[in-house]
């Protein structure tokens, strides 16, 4: 089981309330986790990725074990610790705006 | 007895009004979607619980919500089936993607950009909702880049109207200070193939064969900010109004000047008249005199906020030319707030209801035609539209 967070106003958007846990089939990687997600919850289809390119929004992060994976390829596979669920994977909002 | 029901969309969610008849004593729901900004929300005509909003943000980009109970409860359309673990999203909900020519694949058009070159459309987000005036699952969507969508299944799939970007003139739009902007959607229930459209800054348009083929209705139109103060594409219409009795008579506010046509837009004539300032965003028709007209003065293109600092509406009972100020209740003094040009609208109860909201985070509600005044809510975050439902 995968765990992720989100942001707190997709949280609001998906109606759950702390992490999400999802089941993804190996190998786990943005990509896979993010199909994933968006399938257990379609309305948050297109406020992480472009709708038609699969982009990462400008404005939003991917954060793996304490590091910043946004740049990363989205398969590149994820580390052990994220494939097991003992760390969550962590989809951020950049700080900006008022 | 009646009662009304004002949708306020605000740049931090949206809040839903609510009064009887008398309109002296209201309600206040909200923050929906807090901390998201909320360009339009409009109910249907045909199921008044049914209302649609446009929920964006430049972080997680367009939402659109539906609420079956009157603004109680909210889902995205599309969105709240959970499909079996494993499956693939269907690409449905919030999904606006332009079309593109068959044959090519390429996209049907480019716009100017600011520096003059061309631009290929951007998806930015959803600047108004117009509900069919048949149909509760059909509404339309104008967009930011410039477009209209329609949705047939209650907003969970959109495919775009793309006659009207197709037709011919869409090189030669361009983007406003606002962004290139679809804002103005109006259906007239006398012709339903009959619809009536306005771009910042491009213009206006109307079908008359339900959006498959459009043409440009700016004759009359006269923009100095345009190398051709006449040109056919590149005026900067604010907004467009129209009464449901009275089809084909248009009002509209551009940039500078309120402006009328009594042909369906094929020939505009000025009817600013006594106004003090010309400028301004909204206009809107009384709900039962059609030649009745209101618009909010504002000071310039470049001091977006009223004249002297006086928050005055102007209503014409003459369908233009001359203006009556109305400002009993309104603030006197030291107002440099703006109104925005989805921001007023009338109910149609017998005395009948004004409503406008600032982006100072005031609504406003006049229960007897603009005579008087007095704010339903003082602190709201900026407001972007306002939209009314008269209810049995």
């Amino acid at each position: 089981m995968i765990r992720v967070v989100l942001p707190p106003h997709l949280r609001t958007l998906a109606k759950v309330g702390g992490e999400v846990e999802i089941d993804v089939a190996a190998p786990v990687t943005q990509r896979s986790i993010l199909d994933a997600l968006e399938a257990c919850y379609p309305m948050l289809e297109g406020t992480i990725r472009d709708h038609t390119t699969k982009e990462r929004r400008a404005f939003l992060r991917f954060f793996v074990c304490a590091e910043d994976w946004s740049h990363e390829s989205p398969d590149a596979p994820l580390p052990e610790d994220i494939a097991t669920g003992k760390e969550p994977f962590f989809i951020i909002g950049a700080i900006a705006g008022g | 007895m009646s009662k009304v029901r004002v949708l306020a969309g605000t740049k931090k969610g949206a809040f839903v009004l609510t009064a009887d008849g008398k309109r002296d004593k209201w309600d206040v729901s909200g923050p929906f979607f807090g901390g998201w900004e909320i360009y339009h929300m409009k109910g249907s005509p045909v199921d008044p619980n049914r209302i649609y909003a446009s929920q964006t943000s430049g972080w997680f980009g367009q939402i659109i919500q539906r609420s079956d109970d009157g603004g109680k409860t909210w889902d995205v359309p599309g969105g709240e089936k959970l499909p079996k673990p494993g499956e693939l999203p269907s690409g449905g909900p919030n999904k606006f993607v332009y079309d593109v020519n068959p044959p090519s694949g390429k996209p049907l058009t480019t716009h100017q950009w600011y520096d003059g070159t061309q631009h290929p459309w951007e998806f930015k987000r959803v600047w108004h909702l117009e509900p069919s005036l048949m149909d509760a699952n059909t509404v339309y969507a104008g967009v930011e880049d410039a477009a209209l969508f329609r949705s047939t299944d209650g907003a969970k799939s959109w495919h775009e109207v793309a006659g009207l970007r197709g037709h011919g003139t869409g090189p030669k739009w361009q983007p406003g200070a606002g962004g290139l902007c679809l804002h103005t959607v109006i259906l007239d229930k006398s012709d339903p193939n009959k619809i009536y459209i306005a771009i910042s800054a491009a213009g206006a348009f109307r079908t008359d064969d339900g959006g498959k083929n459009w043409k440009p209705i700016n004759q009359g139109l006269v923009s100095n900010y345009i190398p051709d103060p006449k040109a056919e594409i590149g005026h900067c219409v604010h907004h467009v109004a129209m009464h449901p009795n009275k089809p084909g008579v248009l009002f509209m506010q551009k940039h500078w000047d309120v402006m009328r046509s009594d042909n369906a837009g094929d020939l505009w004539k000025e009817v600013s008249g006594n106004l003090p300032t010309d400028f301004g965003f909204v206009i809107d028709v009384h709900a039962h005199e059609p030649e009745t007209i209101y618009v909010v003065p504002i000071k310039s293109d470049g001091e977006h906020f009223p004249l002297d600092g006086k928050l005055r509406v102007y209503r014409s009972k003459t369908g233009g030319n001359e203006w009556e100020e109305l400002s009993k209740g309104l603030p006197p003094n030291n107002c440099y707030v703006n109104v925005l040009r989805d921001a007023m609208a009338v109910d149609s109860l017998d005395s009948c209801g004004i409503y406008f909201g600032t982006t100072g985070g005031q609504v406003y509600c006049s229960a007897d035609a603009g005579n008087n005044w007095m704010p339903i809510v003082h602190d709201l975050p900026g407001v972007l539209s306002v939209e009314v439902q008269t209810l049995p």
